[in-house]
């Protein structure tokens, strides 16, 4: 499967492995390991097929193809595909679960009032 | 004359390479719930309740307890169960899965921590070995007055009895759906590929009502419900 084409894609290909913290305003694909933690506030983080994401994850929006580890934090949404393997809290909007997912860890919706106020 | 046999086997095995068909698509099923109708009453409650779902990942369910303003967590434990790290052999020689490594693995919850576990047919299919020591760490994190639901076939129900995954369509309505593992399905949370099961999971055992009251003879109280499709479903409280 290729990645998704946008003006403003960073890719990590899956032959790559980085390990830190990654930071960013432009939506990422990766396609390889990341261990560490992910910020993309108002962007899009897309793990591949082939991902392996060992991280604390903060963006926009959330697509998992892959396997990811660790607590997710979503403004907007999270998609889970169904090769999608997740373990982790999962704090969100929106999320939708295509059969086949696995997940295991919390799902906590939060409207946007209730981030207002800190809930 | 070949062909013919040829033909003749096709008749069991299904169309021949080039004229595959799609995979079957699991059926899903809508049943009534006593048990699930049981707690309805529970998903009202102002107070966000804590819900453990231990079957397979259900968007359904999550959307059930999410739009009600309850915490779900899932967790699929046959799944896990199926990690090949944890087989290994007792004090006598015989194939058992490590319950104590399973239990570092999975169930890592506070105690008391949720109002709800649902259990669903996890008992008719886990390994022996994980029965006792699963339902023990269940009483733990359950809080005082949290209540379980269980299901667990008859013996009419039979010893190939598929098993199935759980979709909350309604208060006391669920959709039961089979569950067939594909090869892509059957990694567990270390990314590892299964393949000590070929397309579902067996039904392990069959509990009669003593074997049930024993298992749960920690908790509060039992409440049994026959079904008609060979299931009883069981309400322990903690």
């Amino acid at each position: 499967m290729s990645a998704p084409l946008s003006v403003d894609l960073a890719q990590i290909g899956r032959s790559v492995v980085i390990k830190g913290e990654l930071s960013g305003s432009e939506d990422l694909y990766v396609d390889g390991q990341v261990e560490g933690s992910i910020g993309l506030k108002n962007n899009s983080l897309t793990v591949g097929p082939n991902g392996q994401v060992k991280a604390s994850v903060e963006s926009k929006v959330i697509i998992v193809q892959g396997k990811l580890e660790g607590n997710v934090l979503a403004s907007d949404r999270v998609e889970l595909r169904k090769t999608a393997v997740v373990t982790g809290d999962i704090t969100t909007q929106r999320i939708s679960i295509e059969e086949g997912a696995y997940l295991k860890g919390k799902v906590d919706i939060q409207g946007k009032t209730d981030k207002a106020a800190g809930k | 004359m070949a062909s013919t046999a040829q033909n003749f086997m096709k008749l069991f095995r299904g169309s021949s390479r080039g004229t595959e068909a799609a995979p079957p698509v699991p059926q899903k099923l809508t049943r009534r719930s006593s048990g699930l109708g049981e707690l309805a009453r529970l998903w009202d409650s102002e107070t966000p309740l804590c819900v453990l779902d231990l079957g397979s990942t259900s968007a359904a369910n999550i959307r059930f307890f999410t739009e009600r303003g309850h915490k779900i967590y899932s967790e699929d434990l046959l799944v896990a169960s199926t990690e090949p790290g944890l087989v290994t052999k007792d004090e006598e020689g015989k194939v058992v899965l490590d319950s104590r490594q399973f239990l570092a693995d999975n169930l890592q919850y506070p105690a008391a921590h949720f109002d709800v576990v649902l259990c669903w047919n996890l008992a008719d299919y886990l390994d022996e070995s994980l029965v006792r020591p699963v339902m023990g760490r269940l009483w733990s994190v359950l809080k005082p007055g949290g209540v379980l639901l269980a299901f667990f076939h008859t013996k009419d129900a039979g010893p190939d009895s598929p098993c199935f995954r759980f979709h909350i369509v309604g208060k006391d309505m669920l959709e039961t759906q089979r569950i067939v593992l594909k090869r892509e399905t059957r990694r567990g949370p270390t990314g590892a590929i299964h393949t000590a099961v070929s397309d579902g999971f067996r039904l392990q055992r069959v509990f009669n009502n003593r074997h049930i009251e024993t298992l749960f003879r920690d908790f509060a109280s039992i409440k049994f419900f026959l079904a008609r499709d060979n299931v009883r479903e069981v309400l322990v409280v903690r």
